[in-house]
């Protein structure tokens, strides 16, 4: 795998409707609460993306039906 | 040096001055005089002033002023176009959500013409074109101050008076400028309004007492500004001093005056007090240990465990039940959510009805450690910090009143004296189940 640019996944949390998907694809770094909102496991909104899980980040952003996730590059 | 700036006492009858017309205000304060505008990207030259001043505003975070104004000169500047809707624009937070305060309505009645005088100021320094005073919907001084608005005919800014509603959050930051631009009072999430507040253009927020404060350093300068208080945040400032003190009321102070000191303006402490609520309801409790040999400047205050907030002290009665009150303010605040953000939205309310348990004697210690992960579940996950702070609330106040805690966990409660002390709005009928038209 080539040197990439560090990724962040954002949520925010005023448009997320606690529909779970992105916990499905990324259940190394969220999991849900007791409400089925999405808490990143290094807490707070934005969490960086290890290189291997690239993809599924891009997928969670995708699939989240509210486009309430981000992705951001920094390098 | 006198430690009555902003709210000038009447040496006959002992009481703060009535300086509501032009003229009484100009006869107490002097002239305002021409404050030079932003200009080629850079702020006013009263910026050098307000920086030597070291002036942080007073709505609650201390943020220190002259940055935030730079930040808004920076963030006009940015802007590929020079169209209106990259103006700069100023809004004068007087809103006053917490319900323990009462230094903003007080400068309101009083000196309404010295935060008029400060919106200009602010709003010249950072080039902005039109300027907006927000007081809560249903505020008593509405008429008085669209009347001294009116009479000042010579402003460079038009300012114009708004009223949102009375809700906790809508007096926050990024709902006052999404209420000024669109009309709807919830917090917006994302940039900050100094980079995109109102309509996407630079906002400058500030607090009521920050801009009278602002009105007389572009009077005085910024070394007189800081000739009293505290070198870390200096000048004096308004505290709301209430609960079991003989003398409640606002009070000025030089930031750093011994907490000690402060009590004994307000008539000392009358009975017995455990401990102090500092800065509302979305500050922290302390014990009167802590706080008594503390002093009123926001390092200090954060030493002994509180925060000064937008500076309200709140002695509490130890013979009223902490845990009740804890629950009842902690049930306001979960119904005052915005509904936007589940852990805001269903966390608050489920803390409230835990804490319901807990001060009716009904709670486990099974479900205290339910409480203290709920707790953390609403921190640092909202679109604006009102999960946060009251989470700090209550976090603080179990802390504070930890042999309560355990009185009640046993089924008892050592309270002698029932009933309720600390404030709250009347409640609202319906619970608010997603941003709607209660916010507009
Ligand atoms: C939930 C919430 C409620 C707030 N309510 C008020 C308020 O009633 N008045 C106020 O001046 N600031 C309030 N603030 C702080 C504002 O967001 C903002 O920081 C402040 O008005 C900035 O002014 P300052 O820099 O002069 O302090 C609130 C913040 C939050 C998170
Ligand atoms: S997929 Fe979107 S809406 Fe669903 S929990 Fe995740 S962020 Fe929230
Ligand atoms: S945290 Fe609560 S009050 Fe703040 S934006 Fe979200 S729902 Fe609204």
């Amino acid at each position: 795998m080539s040197t990439h640019d560090q990724r962040t996944l954002h949520l925010d949390p005023t448009l997320c409707d606690a529909h779970g998907f992105c916990a499905e694809l990324l259940p190394e770094l969220i999991h849900l609460d007791e409400w089925g909102y999405p808490i990143f496991t290094a807490g707070g909104l934005a969490t960086d993306i290890p290189h291997g899980l690239t993809s599924e980040a891009k997928r969670a952003v995708t699939a989240c039906p509210v486009g309430a996730l981000r992705l951001t590059k920094h390098a | 040096m006198s430690t009555h700036r902003l709210l000038p006492i009447d040496p006959q009858t002992g009481r703060v001055r009535d300086l509501r017309t032009p003229t009484a205000h100009i006869g107490a304060f002097g002239p305002l005089g021409t404050v030079r505008s932003a200009a080629h990207g850079k702020p006013g030259p009263l910026i050098e002033e307000i920086a030597a001043s070291g002036l942080r505003g007073r709505g609650g975070g201390w943020f220190p002023t002259a940055r935030k104004m730079e930040a808004v000169v920076a963030s006009a500047a940015d802007r590929r176009t020079r169209s209106p809707g990259s103006r700069p624009v100023v809004i004068a937070n007087a809103m006053e959500g917490e319900p323990a305060s009462g230094k903003d309505a007080v400068l309101l009645a009083h000196v309404p013409h010295l935060i008029l005088d400060g919106i200009q100021a602010a709003a010249a320094t950072v080039g902005a074109t039109d300027a907006y005073l927000a007081v809560h919907r249903g505020t008593p001084s509405v008429k008085m101050l669209e009347h001294a608005i009116g009479e000042r005919r010579s402003d460079a800014v038009r300012v114009e008076l708004i009223t949102p509603p009375a809700r906790y959050v809508a007096s926050e930051e990024s709902a006052l400028a999404h209420w000024a631009g669109d009309g709807v009072a919830t917090p917006v999430f994302g940039d900050r309004p100094f980079e995109r507040g109102m309509n996407g253009r630079p906002t400058l927020v500030q607090n009521a007492e920050t801009l009278a404060h602002l009105g007389l350093i572009a009077r005085h300068g910024g070394a007189w500004f800081a000739e009293v208080g505290d070198p870390e945040a200096p000048g004096t400032t308004l505290v709301s001093v209430g609960g079991r003190v003989r003398q409640p009321g606002v009070i000025e102070v030089p930031t750093g005056t011994p907490v000690a000191d402060l009590l004994a303006r307000c008539g000392d402490t009358d009975g017995p007090v455990e401990g102090f609520l500092t800065g509302g309801y979305g500050g922290a409790w302390v014990t009167s240990e802590a706080l008594s040999s503390a002093a009123w400047a926001p390092a200090q205050v954060r030493d002994a465990g509180g925060v000064i907030g937008a500076g309200i002290l709140w002695a509490l009665d130890a013979q009223v039940c902490p845990l009740h009150e804890i629950a009842r303010v902690a049930a306001y605040m979960a119904g005052e959510s915005a509904g936007q953000c589940g852990p805001c939205r269903f966390g608050l309310p489920s803390l409230a009805d835990d804490l319901e348990d807990l001060a009716g004697g009904a709670c486990t210690s099974d479900d205290l450690a339910r409480i203290g992960e709920r707790l953390s579940l609403v921190v640092n996950r909202g679109g604006c910090k009102h999960p946060d702070g009251t989470a700090r609330f209550v976090s603080t106040g179990l802390a504070v009143f930890e042999a309560e805690v355990s009185e009640h966990l046993r089924g008892g409660c050592t309270a002698t004296r029932p009933g309720h002390t600390l404030p709250l709005p009347k409640a609202r009928k319906t619970p608010v189940k997603r941003a709607g038209k209660d916010f507009k």
